[in-house]
């Protein structure tokens, strides 16, 4: 381990250039912060000069000064946010709640593997997007058809991802938990549960980003509210600055998301430094 | 200390073990007998699938035998109607190590003696802080994860592991197999030393001959599969085991007496894996 970062640190001195010895001062990633900058300097310069394709294009400049001026201070903005946020948090809990048990179920028990597999194939390569319409034929009211895509988005990734980190526990460790004297409840719990959290991990952090794509789809087809539907309304009361600021608003929001899903993998698999 | 070195006693009994009866029917153990003392420290050489491991796991209680039986002392542990049962008196250390990565080392040295109550948790963390301190002060390393240490304390740790549960049966198989040759030979210092602290029955199994005859009170060399025990040899080495016994004369004289047959094997071993590759 020791070793390891050792050699980061001298393959950090010996790169060129000032700015991987500014970020290693600083903690900043400094490059990419220029990216930033340089990114939104361009926009604003594409939009200023006409460009081809940007003449009913807000810029940068004008959507931040719309966004202070109305929108920040603006109840519906924030509750635009918090609709969105409790699709998700919805969706993707509920796809965490019942995928993790039916894939541990699925790794473990050949028979309903064989069972259920065909099944789960067959509807995995379905869109969650496909499914709205069907969704909204059966579920009462669009708020729960919207948070039955967003579950739908989530719950393949994971209930496919664990069921493969149970097929990948070493055999090795049973073994040893047995000649250990643990019973059958004891290796589930202290073997099984964590040789499986890194693929619930890897379940989780791909499902989070997911669910962000299907929730903001599904407003713009049938939600009332939330960051999708701004951004959708901006669109067609040709109020373009609100289309960036949903934009923008939806990039923080899944930033948000991916950021608060990984600090707490991260606090429950301390072993993976 | 004495009860413990009349503890230990291994009888393998024309042990047979076919892989697949009703399909490929791989056999690979057949007829293969030895009688290892308790405390004796006993290494098993032998060609790649040959069959060590499969003994191995009959022993531990992995796997099942389809025919002869194996005893300790004089309790049958294999035999094709012995259900198989893993248990602390015959602990296993992997070639590729099989700590958990998600315990600490303390929380992995004091798994089996707390999972079967025989310790309570502040007895059992006192008794592996002891134990790792005496096999090379490794209790500096109780708080970290297995991941963040060396594959040589890895192992170490594991012997540890296995040793914390007073087994009557120490078993390793190839646990230095992937390494270079200056750690590997650190680590027989260290398994001598522990061996020398704590004198359990040891069953090494490993394909390097020298390996064998420097750490081994008796070295079998098993046949090609299906595996039999083809020699068998008492190394009269002094104990403790120094370097430069390696170009003592007996030790030469030792390597000479089996070093053909060892070759003979392990060229019919290659031989046979060509043609099942052609
Ligand atoms: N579960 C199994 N089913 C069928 N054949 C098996 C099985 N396990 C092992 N074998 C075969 O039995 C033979 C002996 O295997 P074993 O693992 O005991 O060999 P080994 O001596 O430990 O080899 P190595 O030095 O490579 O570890 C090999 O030919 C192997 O392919
Ligand atoms: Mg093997």
């Amino acid at each position: 381990m020791a070793d390891a970062t050792a050699g980061q640190t001298v393959t950090a001195c010996n790169a060129p250039g000032g700015f991987s010895r500014l970020a290693r001062l600083t903690g900043v990633n400094w490059r990419g912060a220029l990216a930033v900058v340089a990114f939104v300097l361009g926009w604003e310069l594409l939009v200023r000069f006409k460009a081809l394709g940007f003449a009913a294009v807000p810029g940068p400049l004008e959507s931040l000064t719309a966004f202070w001026a109305t929108y920040a201070s603006k109840a519906s903005y924030w509750e635009s946010w918090f609709a969105s946020f409790r699709r998700v948090v919805a969706g993707f809990v509920l796809a965490q709640l019942l995928g993790i048990p039916l894939g541990l179920f699925l790794g473990t028990r050949e028979r309903l593997r064989e069972l259920m597999f065909p099944v789960l194939e067959l509807m995995r390569p379905i869109p969650p997007i496909a499914w709205v319409p069907l969704s909204i034929l059966f579920w009462p009211t669009h708020e729960l058809s919207i948070i039955f895509i967003t579950f739908i988005g989530a719950f393949f990734i994971i209930v496919i991802n664990v069921h493969d980190g149970v097929r990948t526990i070493k055999q090795e460790h049973l073994w040893l938990a047995r000649s250990l004297g643990a019973g059958e409840a004891m290796i589930f719990r202290r073997i099984v549960l964590p040789s499986v959290l890194p693929a619930i991990s890897v379940g989780m952090t791909l499902g989070i980003a997911v669910t962000w794509n299907v929730v903001i789809a599904a407003e713009m087809i049938a939600g009332d509210n939330g960051l999708g539907r701004l951004t959708w309304e901006g669109y067609v009361s040709h109020t373009s600055t609100v289309v960036i600021i949903g934009m923008v608003s939806i990039g923080f929001a899944g930033y948000l998301s991916s950021a608060l899903v990984s600090w707490l993998l991260h606090k429950l698999t301390p072993w993976r430094a | 200390m004495n009860d413990v070195l009349h503890q230990g006693a291994l009888s393998i009994r024309q042990a047979g073990k076919i892989y697949d009866p009703a399909g490929a029917a791989v056999v690979a153990l057949e007829d293969c007998s030895a009688e290892i003392r308790a405390g004796e420290f006993v290494a098993i050489v032998g060609p790649s699938g040959c069959g060590k491991s499969t003994l191995l796991n009959a022993i531990a209680g992995f796997d099942r035998l389809t025919s002869g039986e194996i005893l300790l002392d004089g309790v049958t542990l294999a035999s094709p109607g012995t259900e198989p049962r893993p248990g602390p008196q015959r602990v296993v250390v992997f070639q590729h190590g099989a700590l958990f990565p998600w315990m600490t080392v303390l929380e992995n040295v004091i798994y089996g003696p707390t999972r079967q109550r025989v310790l309570g948790a502040d007895a059992a963390r006192a008794k592996a802080l002891d134990m790792l301190r005496r096999c090379g002060g490794l209790d500096t390393a109780g708080q970290r994860y297995p991941g963040q240490l060396s594959s040589g304390m890895q192992r170490r740790v594991e012997i540890v592991r296995a040793l914390m549960n007073e087994p009557k049966v120490l078993l390793l198989d190839e646990p230095f197999r992937a390494m270079d040759t200056v750690s590997k030979s650190a680590m027989h210092r260290h398994l001598l030393d522990i061996h020398a602290l704590y004198p359990k029955t040891v069953l090494f199994i490993t394909h390097d001959l020298e390996e064998a005859l420097f750490l081994a009170d008796t070295v079998y060399v098993m046949t090609t599969r299906p595996g039999r025990m083809k020699t068998m040899l008492r190394v009269n080495l002094a104990r403790p085991r120094t370097l430069d016994m390696l170009v003592s004369h007996e030790y030469l004289e030792l390597k000479r007496q089996v070093v053909a047959g060892v070759h003979e094997e392990a060229q019919k071993a290659f031989e046979r894996g060509e043609r099942e590759l052609a």
